[in-house]
């Protein structure tokens, strides 16, 4: 049994069909990629499993200790705190808000609290507020933000603004990541020490990474698997090695040419 | 911890003197009839905005309906003091105010609050407006000739304890995990829901708060002025209170207050103007505007805190 079993996801917008008949599935703590020419529907495939959109077709399910539970008719909220946690491929940050309070937010959700005893600021509220606080330090050291708490999201440099979308969504404590696009604009320095920082959180937390990503070099050198998309149908799954000798995907790459 | 019992003192012992220098003030005849009024007025005012500003600055939805809450407020405790006129039914009327305002701000707030902006804006100006032809059609509201009589129950020292009440509930409420919450509904309502954020639900509970927020104004208005009819709840008034909310700046409550003091002082000194008084007042708000568009204090906020940590931060590099 999987932990997340993906089957004949389709979406149709109008005439358009951006994904279509797509079957996969994620094991417990791997590392896959999500690879495709531009607008093959990758970020559509990732909006459908996280509950962003709803699919026209198919069924998501995630094995959790409750057993099996099918995700593709929850809202994202009910999604994420179900276990899958995403960034996205155009930075969505809490713009105004601090880096600390972008954390604290993911968190939220797993601290539930009452009205009463925060409007109260009974002595819990507060013991529960630096706890939760020193867990967000701790995640932020680990992509060495931690000096930047009080700054506001909007005035980090881009790949730092990256890297907190990674923090953020690690703070929910996610089951699955889903990374869209984490090292696009990122020079090859910024890319190997993200490609490291990958590897580490995947082991250090024992979560499962789905990443799409236009980097052939990060691909190749972090996914145990790879799937690969083209007009919104899957047309390759398997290891790096694999991937690189399939005939259809270095079709799909070089545009019909060979 | 104790640290934090030591701000929240602070506050406490700065509202206590506020209330102590008012009394002072008067007792010495520097202050009269005429600046008490504008003192409970002000005060009104600033309960409408700040929680207005809990619906439009924090949870960024933003909503041209509330006077029709303040006139749900207003009617209730009317009623219910004229009946009990004591503080005992005071008391009743505002909490039956409050509870009433907040059960219709649920009942339309979850269709609704699903619109965004300008949808949501006229939607809400729709809900006033039923409220107010509702209230011009009821007999027990008497139609629209209101209600008159009404117990003066609504003193300064009335006032003034509500707003600090009122004013706690709303800052703690904003900054604690539940306000976090609510404010990252403002910045990407799709971020939020994939971070986990029942984005509805915090939408809801802002906006119900705020209408009840609004009901003890409206009450409080209604016990001071002593004569309320649907007229005194029409979009003017939705828009009065935006005023204030939008020239402290949105996002800020320190800013509602700095902006309603200022709109309550600028009043009473144009009183002798006549006509004109109203041109200045406009011409005034669209200086600001054009000179400060995020309103006087944007999103800054007074914080003991940042005083005390500020204060050792520079003992330390000495
Ligand atoms: N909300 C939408 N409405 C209509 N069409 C859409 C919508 N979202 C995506 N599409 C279309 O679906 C197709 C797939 O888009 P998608 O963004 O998923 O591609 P992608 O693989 O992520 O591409 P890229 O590598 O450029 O990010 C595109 O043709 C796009 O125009
Ligand atoms: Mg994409």
């Amino acid at each position: 049994m999987s932990l997340l079993d993906v089957k004949d996801l389709t979406k149709n917008f109008g005439g358009l069909t951006a994904v279509s008949g797509v079957t996969m599935h994620l094991e417990d703590n791997e590392l896959v990629a999500l690879i495709g020419p531009n607008g093959a529907g990758k970020t559509t495939l990732f909006n459908l499993l996280t509950g962003v959109i709803p699919p026209s077709e198919g069924t998501v399910s995630l094995q959790t200790d409750q057993g099996l539970q099918v995700l593709n008719k929850k809202k994202p909220y009910q999604v994420a705190q179900a276990g899958l946690a995403r960034t996205f491929q155009n930075i969505r940050l809490f713009k105004d808000l601090s880096v600390l309070d972008n954390v604290l937010i993911a968190m939220t959700a797993k601290h539930k609290e009452s009205f009463v005893s925060s409007i109260l600021r009974l002595p819990s509220y507060y013991k529960k507020e630096v706890e939760m606080r020193e867990e967000a330090i701790e995640l932020l050291k680990i992509f060495d933000m931690q000096d930047k708490l009080d700054n506001l999201a909007r005035n980090l440099p881009y790949g730092e603004q990256r890297r907190l979308e990674i923090v953020r969504a690690l703070a929910t404590k996610p089951k699955i990541l889903f990374l869209d696009e984490p090292a696009a604009g990122m020079n090859p320095e910024e890319t190997a020490d993200l490609t490291r920082l990958i590897r580490q959180i995947q082991n250090e937390f024992h979560i499962t990474v789905l990443l799409i990503e236009h980097d052939m070099s990060l691909v190749m050198n972090v996914a145990e698997r790879i799937y690969v998309l083209e007009y919104g149908q899957l047309i390759a799954e398997g290891t790096p090695a694999e991937i690189q000798k399939n005939e259809r995907v270095i079709k799909a790459y070089l545009g019909g040419e060979s | 911890m104790k640290k934090n019992l030591k701000y929240n003192l602070i506050w406490l012992a700065i509202m206590i003197a506020g209330y102590i220098i008012i009394n002072v003030l008067e007792f010495a005849g520097i202050m009269g009839q005429f600046a008490e009024t504008t003192l409970v007025l002000i005060g009104i005012n600033i309960i409408l905005a700040t929680g207005l500003n809990l619906i439009i600055g924090f949870s960024g939805q933003f909503s041209l309906g509330h006077a029709g809450f303040m006139a749900i407020g207003a009617y209730v405790c009317a009623l219910i003091t004229t009946a009990i006129p004591n503080a005992l039914g005071m008391l009743l009327g505002l909490i039956a105010g409050a509870v009433f305002s907040g059960v219709v701000a649920l009942v339309v707030g979850i269709p609704t609050l699903r619109l965004n902006g300008d949808y949501l804006a006229i939607a809400t100006m729709g809900v006033a407006e039923i409220i107010r032809i509702i209230l011009n059609n009821l007999k027990i509201t008497n139609g629209p000739a209101g209600l008159y009589n009404i117990p003066m129950l609504a003193t300064w020292p009335v006032v003034y304890l509500l707003v600090c009440i009122t004013t706690i509930i709303i800052v703690n409420f904003i900054h604690s995990r539940d306000g976090r919450a609510v404010m990252s509904v403002r910045e990407d309502e799709i971020a939020a829901e994939s971070m986990g954020v029942n984005i509805t639900k915090w939408k809801v509970i802002a906006f119900v708060v705020g209408a009840a927020t609004a009901a003890i104004g409206g009450a409080l208005h209604a016990n001071y002025i002593q004569t309320i009819a649907p007229t005194d709840f029409g979009i003017m008034e939705s828009i009065n209170i935006l005023i204030i909310v939008v020239l402290g700046g949105i996002g800020s409550i320190t800013g509602t207050f700095v902006a309603a003091v200022v709109l309550g002082l600028l009043d009473m000194i144009l009183q002798n103007f006549g006509t004109l008084r109203m041109v200045l007042y406009s011409l005034a708000l669209i200086l600001i505007m054009v000179f400060k568009p995020s309103g006087l204090l944007g999103t800054w906020e007074l914080s003991i805190r940042r005083l005390f940590t500020r204060k050792s931060k520079t003992k330390g590099d000495a």
